[in-house]
Parts: C-alpha cells; sequence; structure tokens
C-alpha cells in the first residue's frame, strides 16, 4: 500500500517533487512556510490539483492529470489532521469520529477514541475540549475513515509545549496500528527527527534532500534549508536511574548519559536529540569541568559549512553525535577523521522535548 | 379589522417564504463559495431590490407580467387567468423583492463556515450533498433562519409593490397594509390604529423568537 507522489506546478507556488511513502512508514516534509509542503499534502488529499500530478496508492491512482483521473476528496481514502483540526463544531467528539465513517459505529467510535486517549470524553463538543484534546479528536477523525494514506498538516503547532511533548509520546505509541504511509508535515526539525523514519527537505517546492535523518543532517544543503541552528543528532539510550538530585542517568551508546528528569521507568527506551552547537570537542579528557557528560568517540567525518562552521560528525558504539565548531577550532585542534576525540554535552543543554521514547522495535 | 386581508398578508409571505427557502440555500451557498466572473454583478442585482422604489420594480414587473407581455400571455395560456392584479402576481412580485433578504442572510451564514471544516467534511468522506446536510446546513442555518424571518416581516409590511402590481381587490391582493392605507383614506383611524397595531406586534414577536433562537445557537456551539 506504498503512496506514490508526483507534482509538478508553476503557479501559486514552483513545484517540482517526486517521492514514495511505503506502508507504516512516517516520512516528515521538512521546509519553511512556503515551501511546498502544505500544497503537496493538499494535492494527496484532493483538495488542490497542480498542471502535472500524480498521486497513487498501492498502483491504484487517485489523480492523474496525463490520464485525466482526479478523484475528489470523498472519494479518496485519505485521513487529513488540519493545523487548526477543522473540527465539526455541531458535534461532539463521537459524533466526529463516526462522521468520517462509512456507517456510524459508536462502538468503534468509543476505541478509536481510547486509542487516542480520549476515554469518557465522547460526548464533549470541540468547544468544551483543550487543544491537546481537540488534536486527539482529529487525530482519531483521520483514523476512522480508515484511511490508505495518513496526512498530518503541522498537527502540533497549535498546542503548548507541555501538551506537544504528551502528544508526541502519543503519536510514537499510535505508530504500532498505523499500517499506512503517513506523511507529517512540519517546519519543527526537532518533530521530524524525533517522529519520522525517514525525511524529505524542501526548499522553494523542490526536494533538497531526502534520507534518514542521520543522512539528511549530514548534509550541508539540506542543513542550510532548514536552518544550520537545527543540526543535532538522535542517540539512543535506556533509562536507567533516576536519581534524588533530579537528574536521570541513562545508558547510552557510549558510556552514561546525565540529564535533567526524563519521564519513564528504569528500563525504558528513550531517544535524545543532541542539538550540534550544544556539543564542545577536546582531544584530552576534560577534569574539572561543570558538564557532566563527557563521551569518547572517532570522528566520522568533517563537513565543511557555507559560513565559519565545520560540522564534525563523531562515532560512538555504532551512533553519531554531531558537533558544530567554528572551522578555526578544527584547525587549531588539527581534527582529522580517524581522530580519538571526546564529545562534552552540558546536562541543561538537552530541552525536554528533545527526548522522546523509542518507537517499538528500535 | 379587515381580518381577510391580514389572512391574504400571512398567506403571501407563507408561499413567499416557502418558495424562496431552497433559493436562499442554495443561490446563497452558491455565491458564498464560488468565484466567477462577474459576480460582483450578480450580487448587485440580487441587492437592486433594496436600493430600487418599489415603483420601479412594480412598473417593470407590470409590463413584463402584463397580458401583452411574453410571460404574462404564456401564464393566460396555461392557467386563463392573469397574472398581474392576482394573488399569483402578487408572490412572483414578493419573490423577486424579497431576494435580498432572502440570499445576503444565507450568505454570510455559508460564508462563516471556515473553508478548512468544509475540506475536512470531504476528506471525511462525505459527497456535497453529504455535506451540505451534516455540516454546512447546521453550521449556517442562523443566518437561513434569520434570511426566512426577514422575508416573513418584510413580506407582511410591502405595500408599494403590491399595490402597483396587485392593486387593492379584497380577498385577492388586498393585503393588510394596503387596507390600512384604504382605511386611513376613508378617515376610519380606528381601524387603521388596530391593524397597525397588530402588525407590529406580529413583526415584533416573529423578529423577537429569531434572536432568541440564534442566541441559543450561539451559545451551544461557542
Amino acid at each position: 500500500m506504498a503512496l506514490e507522489v508526483m507534482a509538478k506546478a508553476t503557479a501559486p507556488i514552483p513545484l517540482d517533487i517526486a517521492f514514495r511513502v511505503e506502508p507504516g512508514e512516517l516520512l516528515a516534509l521538512v521546509g519553511h512556510s512556503g515551501s511546498g509542503k502544505t500544497t503537496l499534502l493538499r494535492t494527496i488529499a484532493g483538495l488542490w490539483t497542480p498542471a502535472r500530478a500524480r498521486v497513487a496508492v498501492n498502483g491504484t491512482p487517485w489523480l492523474d492529470t496525463a490520464a485525466r483521473v482526479n478523484l475528489p476528496p470523498h472519494r479518496r481514502r485519505v485521513g487529513l489532521v488540519f493545523q487548526n483540526y477543522a473540527l465539526f463544531p455541531h458535534m461532539s467528539a463521537a459524533q466526529n469520529v463516526m462522521a468520517a465513517m462509512d456507517r456510524a459505529d459508536p462502538v468503534e467510535a468509543a476505541r478509536i477514541l481510547d486509542l487516542v486517549n480520549l476515554h469518557g470524553l465522547g460526548d464533549r463538543r470541540p468547544a468544551q475540549l483543550s487543544g491537546g484534546q481537540q488534536q486527539r479528536v482529529a487525530v482519531a477523525r483521520a483514523l476512522a475513515r480508515r484511511p490508505k494514506a495518513l496526512l498530518l498538516d503541522e498537527p502540533f503547532s497549535a498546542v503548548d509545549r507541555a501538551t506537544r511533548e504528551k502528544l508526541y509520546a502519543e503519536i510514537i505509541a499510535l505508530r504500532a496500528h498505523l499500517k499506512m504511509p503517513v506523511i507529517l508535515v512540519t517546519h519543527d526539525v526537532n518533530e521530524a527527527q524525533l517522529l519520522a523514519d525517514r525525511m524529505l527537505v524542501i526548499e522553494k517546492g523542490q526536494v533538497v534532500r531526502e534520507g534518514t535523518t542521520a543522512e539528511v543532517m549530514g548534509d550541508p544543503r539540506a542543513l542550510h534549508a532548514m536552518g544550520v541552528r537545527e543540526l543535532a543528532a538522535m542517540l539512543p539510550a535506556t533509562v536507567a536511574e533516576h536519581l534524588p538530585d533530579g537528574l536521570t542517568r541513562l545508558d547510552g551508546p557510549s558510556g552514561p548519559l546525565f540529564l535533567p528528569t526524563v519521564e519513564g521507568a528504569p528500563g525504558s527506551r528513550v531517544r535524545v536529540r543532541i542539538m550540534a552547537h550544544e556539543v564542545i570537542l577536546s582531544r584530552a579528557r576534560p577534569e574539572g569541568l561543570s558538564a557532566q557528560n563527557i563521551l569518547a568517540g572517532r570522528i566520522a567525518q568533517i563537513v565543511p559549512g557555507q559560513g565559519p562552521g565545520v560540522m564534525v560528525h563523531v562515532a560512538l558504539g555504532g551512533h553519531e553525535i554531531i558537533a558544530r565548531i567554528t572551522r578555526r577550532a578544527a584547525d587549531q585542534m588539527a581534527l582529522q577523521p580517524g581522530d580519538t576525540v571526546h564529545a562534552i554535552v552540558k546536562s541543561m543543554s538537552v530541552a525536554r522535548d528533545h527526548i522522546a521514547r523509542a518507537p517499538n522495535g528500535e | 379589522m379587515d381580518w381577510t386581508a391580514l389572512e391574504l398578508s400571512l398567506k403571501l409571505a407563507f408561499w413567499t417564504v416557502v418558495i424562496l427557502l431552497p433559493v436562499s440555500i442554495l443561490f446563497g451557498r452558491f455565491l458564498a463559495f464560488r468565484r466567477f466572473r462577474g459576480k460582483a454583478l450578480v450580487e448587485a442585482l440580487v441587492m437592486l431590490p433594496l436600493v430600487l422604489p418599489p415603483t420601479v420594480l412594480g412598473f417593470y414587473l407590470l409590463v413584463t407580467l402584463g397580458r401583452n407581455a411574453p410571460i404574462g400571455q404564456w401564464w393566460h395560456g396555461v392557467f386563463g387567468s392573469q397574472l398581474v392584479f392576482s394573488f399569483q402576481g402578487l408572490v412572483v412580485a414578493s419573490i423577486l423583492f424579497n431576494l435580498p433578504f432572502a440570499v445576503q442572510p444565507a450568505q454570510r451564514g455559508f460564508q462563516a463556515i471556515p473553508p478548512e471544516v468544509r475540506e475536512a467534511a470531504s476528506c471525511c468522506g462525505m459527497s456535497p450533498l453529504r455535506s451540505l446536510w451534516k455540516v454546512e446546513l447546521p453550521l449556517a442555518w442562523p443566518g437561513v433562519v434569520t434570511a426566512m424571518v426577514l422575508t416573513f416581516a418584510h413580506t407582511l409590511g410591502e405595500f408599494g409593490i403590491v399595490l402597483m402590481v396587485g392593486g387593492s381587490i379584497p380577498g385577492e391582493t388586498r393585503t393588510i397594509a394596503i387596507a390600512i392605507y384604504d382605511r386611513v383614506q376613508a378617515f376610519d383611524t380606528s381601524a387603521a390604529a388596530t391593524m397597525s397595531a397588530v402588525l407590529v406586534a406580529i413583526s415584533l414577536f416573529t423578529i423577537a423568537v429569531t434572536f432568541a433562537l440564534s442566541a441559543r445557537v450561539g451559545r451551544r456551539l461557542g
């Protein structure tokens, strides 16, 4: 049930993009506003038709301008979560969910609402729900359509940071139930890195880079499109112990990591996003330093940036951490691929919403 | 008190509302959602009866519905009666004259629906007709109800065009507004006063009920 998309247009925005999403895969479309990512989503849903386009699910075309096929949105089996949710204000949560079913089924609606942690709130109208709850109703409604493709348009942008952290965790947990291709449109690289299997970086309607988040992070052009300050590595880790001083000790790929309280019982697996501009490199293992995390590794590659910076990828036990340092520092230290260095990460430099539970099976 | 005139007015208002209800929904929705060349002209045409003197509209109706005009001739051929100076003629005039009241509030009601809510309806698998029934009408109905109440109240109060197209035939075209005018002309002030008071009461009641209803809807959705 793979989703294939090709779209070309010159107006209202230039667009020349083709990509494919596999069943169960979550692809993040990342780009600045105006890059064309929402237009792509609308093309897939049938809310907009580019000059030349093809959208097919499992080989069956929904849209093929060459063959004059263009199914209206209601005949495409698509689940779309709108940026502002677009719930039906005159219906209860359960009615909203049932509105997307071929035949209204209250039992099934209750089951889907349970799935998105809205147990017992089916009778509430959207106006009586919090922003996070409204987003969950929107996700439930999209799932109730039994979609062959699930499309999420900036679904976390309208909630506060604390709610967003919870919703991230819920989407990650929900992944086990999603057998269809999923597309997440976002301008938030953190979101894409935490949630997506693959990223598609878009600029001015064109693909700058497509690949796993690690691959994308190694590409200077993609970094330029995303904003180089978004450069970060994802490290897998396991919660080891909650310490009495408020820190949590995690077991990382190359020794312990001390971070401010990480939610989750000991043994639970998480992924930690470490921003490249927060990482300091040292040749010798430093002493008398306030930073709590000193990770020894080997330089895998040094990628020059467009400005005064370079990106140093340091391999640690099968994973990578990235340090964005000045070219001057790299020259002074005479860093070369293969060298052993110590990456220094302040505990306090890792934000709470940069830590997420690892998807199942990882 | 001329009860026949009141009954005739209510009958005229009823038929005007019945015929204009689908027009209000379909045409109001069309103007709310569609963009096309000449839309401003169409909207201006709909609004025209609001600014024209009733005599102007009445004059054109007399000309087009009269026995010498094609429409009048066709009507005469089919029904064997003439359209002007008849109740049917009044209904036609009333429909045209009430177009701005029937279409505008409904159009505003449909325009108030966020576009993405309508898009969500189609992404939920609803056909346009189902979306109209399940999503658009429930959200736009305060506008549609306002349109119908205004049409109803306005028909009760219409004078000039009725006089032009219908005259003052008792039981056929003499509405309550005309009857009041007749009574005043005949210096029968007390009858005119009673009928005026009845008209004020009915109109006030209708409009007040609508406002109360729409306030309740506002609370429900707010």
